[in-house]
């Protein structure tokens, strides 16, 4: 586009904070990938590229690293941005909670995309607590029109008060797309500067009390700052009792209602725009004019526990109005609206729709094939597993676990302390773990296991990418978000110097190889100088348009007659390309009779279900 | 003029695509947008759903019973997402069996007209267009799967639309 005017584009919440960023004048974005966050990064190393700005986009390995590469941007006075999903900020929870009481310099936006539902997530925590518990301003935007005007004016918040201030998107402005008016980025032309206060920037506790007292005498300024008093959606007077206070996609939601509902000249509707810490003479007016208030927002009740007032006033979550879990979609707030307003419930009411069809590992998956192999050798052994595509292991019955980022190997250490207590005898403990989870916070796990004297076997399913949020490179594929080349860091070397003394390699699309290779690693485990077995298996996501393969052979896989339609590679392997189909039988005195068949416009071709079929009846060519 | 439109599918079939598609198409016309959609894990062959509102609206969400349109590339789906519909919505259905809707049997089509089996999604899309009216005119959309397709892929995409246009269906 032309960097001079202004023009309208189409895009996704995600990409129009992308795009705050860069015309906000941010110079550094970190970020670790996860749902509903994961296009934010990308966006903003786009619109570096077209723009020309002069800026560090980066992929991090995790969450707090991003958080503290981006505040020593800060520091040295430029604009900064951390951008992940809600239980990212848990990882980052260390840097989050002191940036408050230190402050920064150059503006410093923390964007925490938070997931309702959830439908992506391991919890449906709510963010916006997570600032008030650190202290820290938050935004929430009800669009992503919105969410890109509040990178700008978090920045300026931000800048004003020297303080970190958290953006709130969820997964329904994350993932919503609306046009939107992109601007010039204004460069601000700031040198790095860096100025030294060590009682500021190391803080000793000595130092903590003031720096506390200050945090708060920033907060109280916030909280009275007219720019944030809650916008009535109506501009006009009212003598209405009621009121209903919403902030994000609940306040788009509601003001929608009310429209639809006939309810726009009876009941109040104000937009919160910074749920924390909330403008204090808001608080004092709503006490005074209004008998009743329903607080719609998601997920935990924020701003209804600021609304310190004779709880039978305000509905919400707390008095049991409002559910307490869950997204708030339209028709559950249709429902919470009706209720407010004493109409009765519309024919809308929500009823339990059937769940859909599961997702599964595409077909070809190499994930897939490891799963099958582990299963199939260890049919007693305990699966511990972790985030990412391959948590869907658990629909071959290959993953018992799944926690947060990294668990899974101490998790097996704690398997293996708990069954070697009793005995010699230990089950096979087979923890599977993604390449990207393994940089993100597996390297510490997998070091105490190894020092403890933990006995597994550990498979890195090492496809080469960070599939699951859309193939983002890690630091063994050695390219960065901008798309040039870093200094590639190996996972075998890395295992080797966590003290590792069992490490094999293998493409898990030789079934025999890998197989052979997890019975070593588990004999190995319980050998007397025996530990930690590492198995990396490795063959590049399917999905990945930058993985390179070899070119040529792929198999056109078919059944034969012989199936007997025993099912065993439809549960086993799971395949999304083998389907059951009922074979109508010629000759009438036969029943019909139930089949295995590929579908072949989903097969990939990978021949690995040719060596599971207990019949051998899945069979095939090679083509070209 | 609004409108309320559900494309439903499962991951991988291209909803995404169609949602884009009607986004700009809402665009190039100066409508105000708003679409919703499913990224992550249901990505991955599970049953996803996107919802596109044209004309003046605040929410990205269509409720239940509101939606005017909806678009089936899995049959499977009418039963989860059949809700979101008006009682008097028209309905495509990708499915090569016997519908109760509009139906073509998109892969049937690609194959016969020897065309990639991903573009089954804008089959669909050309068989809707001739068999309802949207926001936008069939040349909009001709014009905006151009703009959103690269290089040789925008020959393919528009005679994919095409194949779905000129079809009968069933």
């Amino acid at each position: 586009m032309d960097s001079d005017k202004s023009e309208q584009r189409m895009l996704m919440g995600n990409e129009a904070i992308g795009r705050g960023l860069i015309e906000y004048g941010c110079t550094l974005a970190a970020s670790y990938p996860g749902t509903p966050a994961s296009e934010i990064l990308a966006s903003a190393a786009n619109f570096t590229k077209e723009t020309g700005v002069a800026a560090h986009i980066e992929w991090s390995v995790n969450e707090k690293v991003a958080y503290e590469v981006a505040l020593g941007n800060s520091l040295s006075g430029k604009r900064s941005a951390v951008a992940m999903k809600q239980v990212g900020l848990n990882v980052a929870a260390d840097p989050f909670t002191r940036s408050a009481y230190l402050g920064v310099i150059g503006g410093f936006v923390i964007i925490a995309a938070d997931d309702p539902g959830p439908h992506s997530s391991q919890t449906e925590q709510d963010s916006r607590f997570f600032a008030q518990f650190a202290k820290v301003p938050v935004l929430d935007p009800s669009s992503p029109r919105e969410a890109k005007d509040m990178v700008g004016e978090a920045f300026d918040l931000s800048e004003k008060h020297e303080l970190p201030v958290m953006l709130r998107p969820t997964t329904r402005i994350c993932h919503a797309r609306q046009n939107v008016v992109c601007g010039p980025p204004r460069p601000l032309k700031r040198q790095a500067h860096f100025e030294k206060n060590p009682g500021r920037w190391v803080a000793t506790p000595q130092f903590l009390y003031q720096l506390h007292s200050s945090l708060n005498d920033k907060l109280q300024r916030i909280a009275d700052d007219a720019a944030y008093y809650p916008v009535p959606a109506s501009s006009r007077p009212t003598r209405n009792r009621q009121a209903i206070i919403a902030s994000g996609v609940a306040f788009s939601n509601s003001f929608e209602l009310l429209d639809d509902l006939n309810l726009v000249d009876e009941i109040d509707l104000y937009q919160v725009r910074m749920p924390y810490p909330l403008n204090r003479n808001f608080i004092e007016n709503i006490r005074e004019q209004y008998e009743q208030v329903l607080v719609i927002e998601e997920t935990y009740p924020v701003i209804e526990m600021q609304l310190i007032q004779a709880p039978n006033t305000i509905k919400g979550r707390r008095s049991g109005f409002v559910p307490n879990q869950g997204e708030l979609t339209p028709d559950i707030i249709e429902g919470l609206i009706s209720r407010f307003a004493d109409r009765p419930a519309g024919q809308t009411t929500p009823t339990e729709a059937p769940r859909g069809k599961r997702p599964s590992l595409c077909a070809g998956c190499p994930h897939r094939a490891a799963f099958y192999a582990i299963r199939k050798t260890f049919p007693k052994g305990i699966f511990p597993s972790d985030i990412g595509c391959y948590t869907l292991g658990m629909n071959i019955g290959a993953v018992d676990t799944c926690h947060c980022m990294g668990a899974c190997i101490s998790q097996a250490a704690g398997f293996y302390h708990a069954h070697s207590q009793d005995g010699d005898d230990f089950p096979p403990i087979i923890v599977t773990i993604g390449d990207s989870t393994f940089f993100h916070a597996g390297i510490p796990g997998l070091i105490n296991a190894v020092f403890q004297g933990a006995r597994f076997v550990l498979v890195i399913l090492d496809n080469d990418t960070t599939a699951m949020t859309g193939n983002q490179p890690t630091p063994q594929v050695g390219l960065r978000a901008d798309g040039s080349r870093g200094h590639q860091v190996s996972i075998d070397d890395i295992v080797r110097s966590c003290g590792v003394g069992f490490l094999e390699v293998c493409d898990p699309y030789n079934l025999d190889a890998f197989v052979d290779l997890l019975k070593q690693g588990d004999a190995y485990c319980r050998s007397a100088q025996g530990g930690v077995a590492v198995v990396i298996s490795r063959h590049p996501c399917l999905m990945d348009k930058r993985a390179t393969r070899e070119p040529g052979l792929r198999e056109r896989v078919r059944v034969t007659d012989d199936c007997t339609g025993c099912g065993y590679c439809i549960e086993r392997f799971e395949c999304p390309a083998l389907e059951f189909a009922v074979q109508s039988s010629s000759d009438t005195s036969c029943e019909d009779k139930r089949r295995v068949r590929v579908v072949e416009h989903i097969c990939n071709g990978c021949g690995v279900c040719l060596r599971i079929c207990p019949k051998n009846a899945i069979v095939a060519e090679v083509v070209q | 003029m609004k409108q309320q439109i559900i494309i439903s599918g499962i991951g991988g079939q291209g909803v995404l695509f169609l949602t884009r598609f009607f986004a700009e198409a809402a665009m190039t016309l100066n409508l105000e947008v708003l679409t919703s959609e499913v990224h992550g894990m249901a990505m991955r062959g599970g049953t996803v759903i996107s919802h596109v509102k044209v004309g003046g609206f605040k929410s990205p969400l269509i409720r239940t019973g509101q939606a005017d349109t909806g678009l089936f590339l899995e049959a499977a789906n009418l039963t989860v997402h059949l809700p979101f519909l008006k009682e008097k919505a028209n309905i495509v259905v990708n499915t090569a069996d016997k519908s109760l809707y509009p139906s073509i049997d998109a892969l049937g089509v690609a194959r016969n007209c020897c065309l990639d089996l991903a573009a089954a999604n804008l089959i669909l899309l050309g068989f809707a267009f001739n068999h309802q009216s949207f926001f936008c005119e069939a040349d909009v959309a001709r014009h905006v799967i151009r703009g959103m397709s690269k290089g040789a892929q925008t020959e393919a995409n528009i005679a994919a639309f095409e194949a779905g246009f000129s079809s009968g269906g069933s």
